[in-house]
C-alpha cells in the first residue's frame, strides 16, 4: 500500500518523453538483466493463466475425502489441501484470478483516475480545488480499511474485491495525472494547439495523453503488484475470491489454520504471490529506469 | 564499575521475581475479545468464560448438565409449580465488601428484566415477582411453571452483581463489573487483556490456587497455539482440530474433548420468505429428504473438524438424555434420495447455500456441495460478511444458511427459538401451532419424562418438515500446560477456577 | 511561501470534513445491521429495538452524521457500542502502540533502505545494484501476513527464541516490549526499506554527479569519504522528508500485521471494528488517522520544500 502512495512522487519524476524515444527506452530496458528476468517471469505466469485447463496436472475443485492434507509426493507435487484437493493445480489455476486481480484493479483504477486527474489538471480552478480535496480525503483514509468496507458493501467476491481495489487504488493515478498535466500544461505545443483551435478533448486526448504515457506506465506496473497483494489480504480477510475456486489469497486463508501440519498449503501459494508481485515490481523498477531521462 | 554491577544485579532479580509470581498467574488465550462485562447485557459466548471467574450465579452446572448449587444452597419448587424458593449461602459478600442477601437477589433479578438494552428479559419472562422471604431466603413467583428456569440461574441470569455497584456504575457499569466471585475486576484492555484478582473474600476461598488470571483474545488460532507452546500461556480455549494430534504428541501440553451442548447444521427457508416457495428445496419436504440423504455425516464430521465432533441429527447430542430415541439418525443413502427426487418431480434441483466466511462454515459447505451431488443437486455457495448474513436471514432473502448455535444448558434453549412461531431466531420460517403446544408443554412440565414425551413427538415431526437439518456437535478443544490440574470437562464449554491448580 | 503554507494549513479542514463524510458515509453502506450485531446469538428484537434508538439508526443520515460530528466537535468521539469503552480512551490506549510500531519499523527500514541505496547506487549496475534491487523489492513483494505466520513458527514456535503475540509496554519490561514487536516491526519495515532505497538510491546517483562531488573527488579526497561525507548528507535529506510521508502510510497500514501478531494497536482495532459494524470505532479512528497523516504530508512537505528552494513556484 505504502508503493502506490510513495510511487506517485518517484513516478512523476519520470519527464514526458517526445516521440520516438520509446524504442531508446526498450533498448534500456533490455540492458537491464533484473526487469527482463521480472518480464520473462511475468510472462511465464500469464502463460501459466492461459494455458492452465493442459498445465494442471489435476482438477482443482476435485475434493478427495481420503487425501486430505496429504504431503508432497510423487503424485500431488506441492501436496493437498484441507479437502483433498491437488495445491499444484490449484496454483496454477489461481494465477488467474490474480493476475485478474491485479490487472483488472488497476485497469479500473486507470480509468477512473486519469479521467478525473485529467479534468482536475486540465481546468483547474474551482473543480480541481474540490476534485483534489476529496482525493486527499480518499489518500488520507488507509488503503485497505476503504478496500475492506467497499467489499463487504458490495458483497464477498472477486469481481467485487477488484472493484474495491480498484476504486481505493484510482486516487494515485487522480493524483500523478493531475500533476503530469499541470506540468505539460504550460509547454508551447499545447499553447500552440490551442491558438490553432483545438477542442479541449482533443488537445486532451492527442496531445497531453501520449505524454503523460510514461509516468502512468510505471505507476501502473507497481500498481499491479500491489494490487496482487491487495486482493491476497482482502482474501485472507474471507473478502475476496470465495470458495471453491481457487485464488492464491484465498488458498492462503485457509491455510494460516494449517501452518504446523500442513506448512504445504501456505508455502506455495505465497511463493507464488513472492515470486508475481517480485517481478511486476522489478519491471516496474525498470521501466522507471528506461523512461526518465535523468538516469542516463 | 560500582553502579553498573549494581544495575546488572538489579536486573537479574528483576526478571526472577516475576517468575515467582508467575506460578500463582493463570495466563488463558481466549479465541476472541469478550464484550460488554456486564451479565445483564452481554452477549457472547467468551465472555461467559471469563464471567465464571468474575461472577458467581445462583446455581451452577456439572460435567453431567445436572443442576448444582453455587450462590443458592438448594431450590424448591411450589406444589403448582408456579414459585421457586431458593435457600441462599450466608456470609458471601460482593468484592465491594456488601453483603450478599435476599435483596441483592431480588434486585439483580429485577435488573435483569428492565433494564434497557436487557439480554436477560427473554429467559426471565415468565418470572413476575421477586418476594424476600428472609435475607438467605428468596421466592421467585411465575406466571406459568417454567422448566428452564433453572438452567437460566445456571447462566447470566443468575449472576448475580453488588446493588451498590450497578446503580452507582448505571449503564456503564460493565466498564468495572462488581461481582462476587472467585476472582475481582483488576483492569481491561480491550483486545489486549483482561485482568483479574483473586478475591481474598470469596466464600470457597480454599479452592482458590491462583492470585491473578490474565485474559488474553488471540483470534488466531495458530498464534494462539504458538502462545501456549512457547509457554506464554497456561491454557488455551478452541484450539484447531487439525492441531489435536500435534498437541496431544506433545509432552508438555494436555488435551481436553467436551463435547458441546449446542450444534452446527443447516437452517433452511421454508416460510420465511417468499424465497421459500420459490426453490424446490424450500417448498417440499421430500427434497429435503433427499438432501439429508445424500449427506454423510461422519464424513463431514472427519473432513471439517478432523473427527472432533460427533455426528448429530436433533437439536441436543446423541448422549444427551434429552435426545429423542424414536428419531434416529438416517444413514447415508443416495440411492433413496435420488428416488425421492424423482418422486417430487425434481431431478436436479439448485439451491444456494448461504455461509459465513470463517473457514469451518465455508469448508461444510464446499463439503455438502459435493456430497449433494452426488444425489443431484446443484448447490452454490454464497460466502457473506457474518454481519449481512445476520441481517439476510432475518429478512428470510435465503435459500439456506450454515448456522451454528452455541447451546444452553436446557433443551428448551435450543429448540424454542428456532422451531416456534415467530421466534427471533427461527430463521427457517416454520410455524405449526401443534409444534409450538408441544414446545410450551416440554416448558412448562418439570418432569424430565414428561418432557422428553414432548420432545419426542417434535423429533418425530421434524422428521417430516426437516426445516433445520442438524449436523454435529462440535467437541471444545482445550490445550494446556500439562502441570495444570483439576480442569473441569463441563460441556458449556467454560472453564472454571475452582480446583484449579498450576503445580 | 508563508502564504503558501497558511493556505494548504486552511485546506486541512475541508479535507477533513470530506474524511468524516466518505468514513460515515461507507459505514452506511456496509450491508448488515449493527442494532442485530449488537444483539448478539439471541436477538432478542426487545434489545434490537433497544440499540437502534441508542445509535439514532432510526433517524435520516444527515441527523446521524450531525449526532456525531456534533459530539466530535466536543471531544466526544462517542463509545464503542460493543463494549461500552469512549473511542477517544481506545484510540489513547492504542495509539502509542502503532506508534511505536511504526517508529520502529521505520527504524529498521531505515537501517536496510539506507545502506542498500547507497551501495546501490555507488556500485551502479553491478551485481551489487541488481541484488540490493531484488533484496529491497522482495521485503515489498511478500504478502505481510504470510511473512508474520511464517516469523512466528520459526522464531517463536521452533527456535523458541521470541513470544508468538501480545504486547508489554515499554514502560513496564523493555526488554520484552522489544521481543514482542521485533518481529511485526520487520515484517513492516522490509517492505518500507525497498521504496526507501530506491530514493537513496535516485537520489545519491544525482548527488554523485553533482559539481561539488566532483571537485571533491578532484580534491584527491578519498572515494569513501567523498561518498559518506559528503554526498550521503544531501542525498539523505529528500529520503526523510520521504520518511515522513511514509510514517504516515505505516500508522494506517499495518492493520494486517497487527492482526497476525496480536498487537494491540489501531490496526487490529479497525479491523474488528469494520466486521463487528462498531461504527463510532471505525470513524473515530479513521478521522485521527487521517488528520496524523495529512499533517505528516504537510510537515514533510514543509520540509522538502525547505531543502529545495528550486521546487517553490
Amino acid at each position: 500500500m505504502q508503493t502506490l502512495t510513495h510511487a506517485s512522487t518517484a513516478a512523476a519524476g519520470a519527464r514526458p518523453a517526445q516521440a520516438g524515444p520509446w524504442r531508446r527506452a526498450w533498448r534500456k530496458l533490455a540492458r537491464n538483466r533484473i526487469a527482463m528476468l521480472g518480464l520473462a517471469v511475468v510472462l511465464f505466469f500469464i502463460s501459466l493463466a492461459v494455458f492452465a485447463p493442459w498445465i494442471a496436472p489435476h482438477d482443482p475443485l476435485a475434493a478427495g475425502w481420503s487425501t486430505i492434507r496429504k504431503a508432497p509426493s510423487a503424485t500431488h507435487w506441492f501436496g493437498t489441501d484441507d479437502l483433498g484437493r491437488d495445491v499444484l493445480s490449484r496454483v496454477v489455476w489461481g494465477t488467474r484470478a490474480s493476475l485478474m486481480a491485479g490487472v483488472v484493479s488497476v485497469a479500473i483504477s486507470l480509468l477512473l483516475g486519469v479521467v478525473i486527474g485529467m479534468v482536475a489538471g486540465f481546468f483547474g480552478g474551482l473543480v480541481d480545488a474540490l476534485i483534489s480535496r476529496i482525493t486527499d480525503a480518499f489518500l488520507a483514509c488507509p488503503f485497505l480499511i476503504l478496500a475492506i468496507a467497499l467489499a463487504a458493501f458490495l458483497g464477498p467476491s472477486l469481481t467485487n474485491a477488484m472493484i474495491a481495489i480498484g476504486i481505493s487504488a484510482a486516487p494515485i493515478f487522480v493524483r500523478l495525472t493531475r500533476a503530469q498535466v499541470i506540468n505539460v500544461k504550460v509547454e508551447d505545443y499545447i499553447e500552440a494547439a490551442r491558438a490553432v483551435g483545438c477542442s479541449p478533448l482533443r488537445i486532451a486526448v492527442s496531445h497531453i495523453l501520449p505524454n503523460i504515457t510514461a509516468p502512468v506506465i510505471v505507476q501502473s506496473t507497481l500498481a499491479i503488484a500491489a494490487a496482487v497483494i491487495a486482493e491476497a489480504s482482502l482474501s485472507f480477510l474471507g473478502l475476496g475470491q470465495q470458495p471453491p475456486a481457487p485464488s492464491w489469497g484465498s488458498m492462503l486463508n485457509t491455510a494460516k489454520n494449517f501452518m504446523d501440519s500442513a506448512p504445504w498449503m501456505a508455502i506455495w501459494p505465497g511463493l507464488a504471490i513472492f515470486l508475481l508481485v517480485l517481478s511486476f515490481n522489478l519491471l516496474g523498477d525498470g521501466l522507471r529506469d528506461a523512461l526518465d531521462p535523468r538516469h542516463r | 564499575m560500582k553502579p553498573r554491577s549494581l544495575a546488572l544485579v538489579g536486573a537479574a532479580l528483576l526478571t526472577v521475581v516475576p517468575m515467582f509470581a508467575q506460578a500463582q498467574v493463570l495466563r488463558v488465550g481466549l479465541a476472541e475479545d469478550p464484550d460488554i462485562l456486564d451479565p445483564t447485557l452481554a452477549r457472547t459466548f467468551v465472555g461467559r468464560i471469563v464471567f465464571s471467574a468474575l461472577c458467581d450465579k445462583l446455581l451452577d452446572v456439572d460435567e453431567k448438565m445436572a443442576i448444582i448449587p453455587q450462590l443458592a444452597t438448594s431450590y424448591q419448587w411450589s406444589a403448582d409449580s408456579k414459585s421457586l424458593t431458593l435457600k441462599l449461602r450466608t456470609g458471601v459478600t460482593f468484592h465491594d465488601g456488601e453483603k450478599f442477601d435476599a435483596e441483592a437477589v431480588k434486585f439483580n433479578i429485577e435488573r435483569h428484566k428492565t433494564m434497557a438494552g436487557s439480554n436477560r428479559s427473554g429467559e426471565l419472562r415468565p418470572v413476575t415477582t421477586v418476594d424476600v422471604i428472609d435475607p438467605s431466603t428468596v421466592r421467585l413467583n411465575l406466571s406459568a411453571p417454567f422448566a428452564p428456569l433453572l438452567a437460566a440461574l445456571a447462566d447470566r441470569a443468575g449472576m448475580m452483581v453488588s446493588p451498590k455497584a450497578a446503580k452507582a456504575g448505571g449503564a456503564n457499569f460493565g466498564t468495572a463489573p462488581v461481582c462476587s466471585g472467585a476472582f475481582k475486576f483488576v483492569e481491561r484492555v480491550a483486545q489486549d487483556k483482561i485482568v483479574f484478582e483473586k478475591y481474598a473474600n470469596y466464600w470457597n476461598k480454599d479452592a482458590i490456587h491462583f492470585n491473578r488470571i490474565v485474559y488474553t483474545p488471540i483470534p488466531d488460532a495458530t498464534v494462539r497455539l504458538a502462545n501456549l507452546r512457547s509457554g506464554q500461556l497456561d491454557f488455551i480455549e478452541r484450539a484447531a482440530s487439525s492441531d489435536i494430534v500435534k498437541i496431544a504428541a506433545d509432552p508438555k501440553l494436555k488435551v481436553s474433548k467436551i463435547t458441546e451442548i449446542g450444534y452446527q447444521g443447516i437452517t433452511i427457508n421454508t416460510g420465511k420468505s417468499d424465497k421459500a416457495q420459490a426453490n424446490p428445496l424450500g417448498r417440499d419436504a421430500k427434497v429435503r429428504e433427499a438432501f439429508e440423504l445424500s449427506l454423510d455425516r461422519q464424513g463431514i464430521v472427519q473432513v471439517v473438524m478432523d473427527g472432533e465432533a460427533v455426528a448429530g441429527n436433533q437439536w441436543v447430542a446423541p448422549s444427551s438424555s434429552f435426545y429423542a430415541k424414536n428419531a434416529p439418525m438416517p444413514k447415508r443413502d443416495v440411492a433413496r434420495a435420488k428416488a425421492l427426487l424423482k418422486e417430487a418431480g425434481v431431478t436436479n434441483p439448485s439451491f444456494t447455500l448461504m455461509t459465513a466466511t470463517t473457514s469451518d462454515a465455508q469448508k461444510i459447505a464446499q463439503v455438502v456441495q459435493a456430497m449433494a451431488k452426488e444425489a443431484g443437486f446443484d448447490v452454490k455457495i454464497q460466502s457473506t460478511e457474518f454481519a449481512s448474513s445476520l441481517k439476510l436471514a432475518d429478512q428470510g432473502d435465503f435459500e439456506a444458511y450454515v448456522l451454528a448455535w452455541s447451546g444452553r444448558a436446557d433443551p428448551d434453549g435450543n429448540v424454542y427459538s428456532f422451531l416456534a412461531c415467530k421466534q427471533p431466531l427461527n430463521y427457517s420460517g416454520y410455524c405449526k401451532p401443534e409444534i409450538d403446544s408441544l414446545l410450551n408443554e416440554a416448558r412448562t412440565k418439570l418432569t424430565t419424562a414428561d418432557r422428553i414425551k414432548a420432545y419426542e413427538q417434535v423429533a418425530a415431526q421434524m422428521q417430516k418438515d426437516r426445516p433445520i437439518v442438524y449436523l454435529y456437535h462440535r467437541n471444545w478443544l482445550w490445550a494446556y500446560n500439562s502441570k495444570l490440574t483439576g480442569v473441569r470437562e463441563v460441556p458449556d464449554g467454560l472453564l472454571r477456577v475452582e480446583g484449579l491448580k498450576l503445580n | 511561501m508563508f502564504v503558501y503554507f497558511v493556505r494548504r494549513l486552511a485546506s486541512l479542514v475541508p479535507t477533513l470534513v470530506f474524511v468524516s463524510i466518505l468514513i460515515f458515509g461507507l459505514q452506511q453502506l456496509l450491508p448488515g445491521d449493527p442494532a442485530q450485531m449488537l444483539a448478539g446469538e439471541d436477538q432478542r428484537p426487545e434489545v434490537i429495538e433497544h440499540y437502534r434508538q441508542k445509535l439514532h439508526l432510526d433517524k435520516p443520515i444527515v441527523v446521524q452524521y450531525g449526532y456525531w460530528m456534533g459530539g466530535v466537535l466536543q471531544g466526544d468521539l462517542g463509545e464503542s457500542t460493543r463494549t461500552q469503552l469512549p473511542v477517544l480512551d481506545l484510540i489513547l490506549q492504542k495509539l502509542p502502540v502503532t506508534v511505536e510500531l511504526a517508529l520502529l519499523s521505520m527504524f529498521i527500514a531505515l537501517l536496510i533502505g539506507i545502506p542498500t541505496g547507497v551501495i546501490s547506487a555507488v556500485k551502479r549496475g553491478s551485481a551489487w545494484d541488481h541484488g540490493a534491487t531484488v533484496f529491497a523489492l522482495s521485503g515489498l513483494s511478500m504478502p505481510n501476513f504470510w511473512l508474520g505466520i511464517m516469523m512466528i513458527l520459526l522464531f517463536s514456535v521452533e527456535l523458541g527464541w521470541l513470544p508468538a503475540s501480545g504486547y508489554v509496554s515499554p514502560f513496564e519490561n523493555l526488554g520484552a516490549n522489544i521481543a514482542a514487536m521485533i518481529m511485526p516491526a520487520i515484517v513492516l519495515g522490509t517492505a518500507i526499506s525497498a521504496v526507501l532505497m530506491r530514493h537513496t538510491r535516485s537520489s545519491m546517483l544525482q548527488v554523485l554527479a553533482a559539481d561539488y562531488v566532483r571537485t571533491a573527488r578532484a580534491k584527491g579526497l578519498n572515494e569513501r569519504v567523498v561518498v559518506l561525507k559528503h554526498a550521503l548528507r544531501n542525498a539523505l535529506t529528500p529520503v526523510i522528508t520521504l520518511g515522513a510521508l511514509e510514517l504516515g502510510a505505516l500508522l494506517s497500514g499495518a492493520v494486517l500485521t497487527e492482526q497476525v501478531f496480536t498487537i494491540p494497536g489501531f490496526g487490529k482495532l479497525i479491523i474488528d471494528a469494520v466486521f463487528n459494524r462498531d461504527y463510532a470505532v471505525v470513524q473515530g479512528v479513521v478521522l485521527v488517522t487521517a488528520t496524523a497523516y495529512i499533517l505528516l504530508n504537510l510537515m514533510a512537505d514543509m520540509a522538502y520544500f525547505l531543502f529545495n528552494p528550486r521546487l517553490r513556484h
